[in-house]
């Protein structure tokens, strides 16, 4: 099977999946036992306004026509409205999305980095004082809730010491503005991209210091996977005969390390990159909340306090279609890198 | 006479046979330690704590550890020590409660769709992966806002999240055991379906049940923290290790900091607890692992 035909078929094979994910959440919000409308008020309105609210909002019809309607709507990037005060949902997703987003490139930089790191550094080590404690370490990161993490960076690094600051993204009224281009600008959305594009150095640094705290808590919490992944994929690579041929041609053993036996021990930590997604996206509601990041997460917490299930349904089916859109591009860069698996 | 060995072997024969397997046994042993003894403490805190946990200004508001508040007070004027002690119940209910559900309906789905195969097969397994493949902090949020507080209702949407974890585990398993000589063989002498799963299959599944569901257990009191943090918690004026971390954020800038660390440390250490036994007995279980 080629590339092509390989894509087609893993994109085929998405649709269904994401089509029970649909009905899932749909079932999930509107069938289970708890109307959202009743929840919404807490019993305290009268029959005319709940009625009235029903009515706005489609709830009235029969479950099969709202079921078809809200497919309808997904399929023109319609997400539903708010029932706070019936405004886009969509809309208020596309304006939260770029947060989440610069927050999980981050962390994943770090969980990766350091997992790869310390999985090398503990396999290298095999069996060795330094090896059970980078191992302990990987147990004790995944053991910590990543609010309560996230509460120790802030009370050190920014309540007791000043360093950094503990929530937002910039100082309001700081926001860059991404590429200018006469009176238009170009923007990412990412911070830390558009302060660049802008030009503006000062700007990066301080989006720097407003987006450490939050990636390092996450990446910290996600990086035990990385470590035991590369660790154990290590183990295996080296008993393989050409890392001994390596070492028997003299080549120096960092050389052996990174250019021979972690190239081939990189795949799988690809894929785990691929699986761990939706579990970064699960902690990104936590640390959003920690942090006051004004992502996609604290977008689900505060409407959840508001009691707004419409835009919650929205909000979860986004998350769902992301985390189907990213696993795609694993798999399908996955294929492009290792060829046996389009046979 | 006998020697000390001996001795702690007659004694404690469990004991000494994970001891001397290595690390992967002290893991299981210290696990245990941890654990053991936070459900004894969480057991006995009724009598052992100074002050009511629930009751108002037992002490001045906000005031650090002292020789009378061991660890301090909240910005209620609770003794932060009996809450650490009473703190736990909650969360070894929702967490025993939903690892049950995971275990009642991911194990037998697993094993019976797995050994039927063909079309349930398929469905099971479309449906299980779906679910497996959704961020499992949303799903477990947005079930839990629909159905509302209460120790239950929180186990169950921690349940819906993990069992597709069982279902998994136990599917692998029971496709590799049941093209086995020896179940091949059982078949071949006319034994029937269901004798073949439960007397020949499960119990060489039943291993790698065990250390899921311990796993399982710290992602249980994982989620069931983090649901509290996002104001999903069961109630508040049942003392609570979650609801005191997620109060507690609130008087971070004031720098109150043993209010949020001597709860949050017992969620570790629980969390740990359970974690150290499964990857423990994960490794003793699978020495396939072990160089």
């Amino acid at each position: 099977m080629g590339l092509r035909s390989y894509i087609v078929a893993r994109v085929l094979l998405t649709i269904p999946m994401i089509m029970l994910l649909l009905t899932f959440v749909f079932l999930i919000v509107r069938v289970l036992p708890g109307d959202p409308v009743l929840l919404h008020f807490e019993k305290a309105a009268s029959p005319e306004t709940i009625e009235l609210m029903r009515q706005r909002l489609g709830l009235d019809k029969p479950l099969i026509d709202q079921y078809f309607e809200y497919l309808a709507g997904l399929m023109r990037g319609d997400l539903g409205k708010s029932m706070q005060d019936f405004s886009p949902v969509g809309q208020q997703i596309f304006s939260a999305f770029p947060a989440t987003l610069e927050l999980a490139i981050y962390s994943t930089i770090i969980a990766v980095g350091l997992g790869i790191f310390l999985g090398v550094r503990s396999s290298q080590s095999y069996n060795s004082p330094q090896d059970h404690s980078i191992r302990v370490f990987g147990i004790v990161v995944y053991a910590i809730p990543i609010f309560f993490l996230g509460m120790i960076f802030q009370m050190v690094f920014g309540v007791f010491l000043h360093w950094l600051p503990t929530g937002g993204r910039i100082y309001p009224g700081m926001e860059p503005y991404g590429l200018i281009m006469g009176d238009q600008y170009i923007s990412t959305g990412l911070y830390t991209i558009d302060s660049l594009l802008e030009g503006n150095v000062f700007k990066f640094f301080q989006t720097l210091r407003y987006i450490f705290l939050p990636s390092l808590t996450l990446g910290l919490v996600l990086c035990g996977v990385f470590i035991r992944l590369t660790r154990s994929n290590m183990l295996e690579t080296f008993r393989l005969d050409f890392v001994t041929a390596a070492r028997a041609r003299g080549l120096r053993e960092r050389t052996v390390l990174y250019g021979y036996a972690f190239r081939n021990a990189f795949l799988p930590v690809l894929t785990m990159m691929g699986l761990q997604f939706a579990v970064l996206l699960g902690g990104a509601i936590l640390t959003e909340t920690t942090f006051s990041w004004p992502g996609l997460g604290r977008y689900l917490v505060d409407r959840i306090n508001f009691r707004d299930y419409t835009a919650i349904q929205g909000d979860v089916v986004f998350f769902g279609l992301l985390v189907a859109l990213v696993s795609l591009v694993v798999d399908v860069l996955y294929a492009y890198l290792d060829p046996r698996i389009r046979l | 006479m006998e020697t000390e060995r001996g001795l702690r072997t007659r004694i404690l024969p469990g004991l000494t046979a994970l001891t001397s397997r290595g690390l992967a046994g002290w893991m299981v042993v210290i696990g245990l330690g941890i654990v053991l003894s936070i459900v004894t403490m969480t057991l006995i805190a009724p009598w052992i704590s100074p002050y009511d946990p629930s009751a108002l200004n037992v002490g001045p508001l906000r005031s650090p550890p002292n020789g009378e508040f061991p660890l301090g007070t909240n910005h209620l004027g609770q003794d932060m020590l009996s809450r650490v002690l009473c703190g736990g119940s909650i969360m070894l209910q929702v967490s025993v409660l939903s690892v049950l559900l995971c275990l009642t309906v991911g194990v037998p789905i697993g094993l019976i769709s797995s050994y039927v195969g063909g079309a349930l097969d398929k469905t099971f397994s479309l449906i299980m992966d779906s679910i497996y493949a959704f961020p499992g902090m949303v799903l477990a949020i947005t079930i839990s806002a629909m159905l509302g507080r209460g120790v239950i209702n929180m186990a169950l949407s921690i349940a819906v999240v993990y069992i597709p974890s069982y279902f998994r585990i136990v599917r692998s398993h029971v496709l590799t055991i049941k093209e086995l000589p020896y179940a091949v063989a059982a078949r071949s002498i006319g034994a029937k379906g269901d004798t073949i799963l439960f007397r020949y299959i499960l119990p060489n599944v039943v291993p790698s049940i065990v250390s899921v569901a311990t796993v399982n257990f710290a992602d249980a009191i994982l989620t069931a923290a983090g649901l509290t943090f996002v104001g999903l918690g069961v109630t508040k004026d049942i003392p609570d290790w979650g609801w005191d971390l997620t109060d507690g954020r609130t008087l971070l800038p004031s720098g109150a900091w043993w209010v949020i660390t001597f709860p949050g440390v017992m969620i570790v250490l629980l969390a740990l607890g359970f974690t150290l036994i499964g990857e423990g007995l994960s490794e003793l279980l699978n020495p396939r692992l072990e160089q």
